[in-house]
């Protein structure tokens, strides 16, 4: 169940990235100057940073060692 | 000139990290020492060395040259995309190759296909086929190093010198140090050009007046707006692009170092880090490469912008040969080093360049790979380690370096960059192609070594292929609002083979889509209908998997 929890996360972080939302627009610049499409993405590399420490945590083949 | 000497200072330094690693490594000439360090990476080490092998000229100088022709798009295609399947198939194929070389002993990916699909000239098959992949990425690394330095010399260093220089301290670190001197140099790099991005995005931010000026002018202006946004790219276009970050894993020179780590725990900080490096290297790039579009009083930079003004409106009606001359004029590659000139002060300019020099010399451990790839896939497999001993195989593996060194410098002088650029472009997706190798290898108790020869042969097929049609039929010019491309076949309506200013496409994918696809196809078929190894090796690898 875990793991499928955790395959359905991954599999939701990768349609995110595709960028269904603000693929056409530049507005609205973050600070005034950072196109949000831009933004997104950055936001995007944190999110898969975030998604791997779950994946390390919950799902380590600890037992390969 | 300054820039130039701060430059080789570095230079001078990482090659003294080389020579320290070699020191330290003296009475210990075993051939897992030189070539894996031992497996004794520390997660510090191992992190950082693995991210800089990985980021290549491209992370600095292509990135900003991308983004400086297609806007912020070069982000979401190339970094964040990679930013979530490198550190996937680090965790779900890195951790099992290193629990599996440990276990076993293997110090190259085809020892590990030879031992598990109980196969021996197939693997020579798979050897070739990777080392001609692999070969353009060392010689666009010295061509890379000659233009910097050149660059950054202001035309004092020329460029056959400068790319002496950087072969030969490559060359000096790797003969000397091994994967210990490799990666210490490389952790040294990666921290240069982590820190680079920072800091060229505060001093070119700052000589500029800050971006909020820039960003506004470039909304106005209807030729360059689309830059600020991705709709110049299609969702099928963007969607493919995810596929080339699975090259990765499969490049030797990224599975030899996932055997270099002391416990698996020290996968876990680059799995979670590896999505932030890339994020602190690539945004402040890509952000600086669409700023350059707005620089007015940097005349290199102003004949960018009007050579492609010029292919945009006339493009059409030149001839092939003038179109790609006009291509080269408004390529960005150098925009940054540009940018960085213009805006820095002397002495900063020098400690930006040697962290762009960093990123340009990731070819050492692509040549310790290749060293490693022949004396264990080839010297040692045919007898030569039997016969000779170790020593001797480390001594090969030296004189290796030497000669692929050379050989790379010769056809850096001689060859057009363009060619190797492609050859880049080519391998990316030949590599990917192979990814599914891995997978069947450590996933699929089914796979045996016709599937795996089937997927080698289809990979080097595809990637000729795709070669000569470009070669064959000239790119059209872009033209904005319209579709340029050049369809070659159609079916039923739908676009199925067709040529386009950035290269090829299949249905609208790039050609990496198709390719993997039928790669994990091929291995699919052949596996079912030919026999499977003996079930004594694959309780060698599945009581492994048995997680």
């Amino acid at each position: 169940m875990k793991r499928i929890l955790l395959v359905i996360v991954v599999v939701a972080l990768y349609v995110l990235h595709q960028d269904f939302w603000f693929w056409r627009t530049a507005h609205p610049l973050v600070l005034g100057f950072i196109p949000i499409g831009l933004f997104y993405q950055a936001c995007f590399s944190v999110a898969a940073s975030l998604v791997m420490w779950l994946l390390v945590k919950y799902d380590w083949p600890s037992q390969l060692e | 000139m300054i820039p130039a000497i701060v430059v080789f200072i570095y230079l001078a330094t990482v090659l003294y990290i080389g020579i320290f690693a070699f020191r330290k490594a003296k009475g210990r000439e075993k051939a897992e020492d030189y070539f894996l360090a031992s497996r004794s990476l520390g997660p510090f080490v191992f992190l950082f060395s693995l991210f800089g092998t990985n980021m290549t000229a491209f992370a600095i100088l292509g990135s900003s040259g991308h983004a400086f022709s297609n806007g912020i798009v070069t982000f979401g295609l190339m970094a964040s995309s990679s930013g979530l399947v490198i550190p996937l198939t680090i965790f779900l194929i890195g951790t099992r190759v290193w629990a599996l070389g440990k276990k076993y002993g293997f110090m190259t990916p085809v020892q590990m296909f030879r031992d598990r699909w109980e196969c021996g000239h197939i693997g020579t098959v798979i050897f070739v086929v990777q080392a001609v992949l692999l070969i353009p990425y060392i010689i666009i690394g010295i061509m890379g190093g000659g233009t910097t330095l050149n660059a950054i010399s202001g035309g004092v260093v020329p460029y056959w010198f400068g790319g002496a220089i950087v072969a030969m301290v490559v060359m000096s670190y790797v003969f000397f140090g091994g994967m210990r001197g490799t990666a210490w140099v490389n952790t040294f790099q990666t921290i240069l050009f982590l820190l680079f991005g920072a800091i060229a995005l505060i001093v070119i931010g700052v000589g500029m007046g800050g971006f909020t000026n820039a960003v506004q002018a470039i909304q106005s202006s209807p030729a360059l707006a689309p830059l600020l946004t991705r709709e110049r790219i299609s969702p099928l276009y963007f969607f493919s692009y995810t596929f080339i970050p699975l090259s990765a894993i499969a490049f030797p020179h990224i599975l030899i170092f996932c055997l270099t780590a002391r416990k698996m725990n020290q996968f876990k900080k680059t799995v979670i880090f590896y999505p932030l490096c890339i994020l602190a290297i690539w945004l402040p790039c890509v952000f600086l490469g669409v700023m350059a579009n707005r620089v007015t009083d940097v005349p290199q930079i102003r004949a960018k912008q009007e050579a492609r003004r010029v292919l945009a409106t006339q493009g059409k009606t030149m001839a092939p040969e003038a179109r790609d001359d006009l291509r080269e004029k408004a390529a960005g590659d150098d925009v940054i080093l540009l940018l960085l000139e213009r805006y820095a002060p002397f002495w900063l300019a020098g400690l930006l360049g040697a962290g762009i020099m960093a990123a340009v010399m990731a070819s050492d451990s692509q040549i310790l790979a290749l060293s490693t790839m022949f004396t264990e896939d080839v010297f040692a497999f045919y007898g030569g380690k039997r016969r000779f001993g170790e020593a001797v195989q480390v001594q090969t593996g030296r004189i290796f370096i030497v000669i692929i060194t050379l050989f790379a410098y010769a056809v850096a002088l001689r060859a057009p960059e363009t060619i190797f650029e492609l050859a880049i472009q080519y391998a990316f997706s030949g590599f990917a192609a192979l990814s599914p190798l891995l997978v069947a290898a450590l996933f699929w108790k089914g796979s045996t070594k016709w599937g795996a020869l089937a997927v080698t042969v289809w990979t080097a097929a595809a990637v000729a292929a795709v070669a000569i049609f470009q070669q064959v039929v000239p790119a059209p010019a872009p033209a904005p609002g319209q579709n340029p491309n050049i369809v070659v076949c159609a079916v039923g309506g739908i676009e199925a083979l067709s040529r386009t200013p950035a290269g090829t496409a299949v249905f609208g994918f790039m050609p990496v889509v198709p390719m993997v696809i039928v790669s994990a196809l091929l291995m699919i078929v052949v596996s079912k209908i030919t026999r499977t190894p003996r079930a004594t090796t694959l309780a060698r690898y599945f009581k492994l998997e048995a997680t």
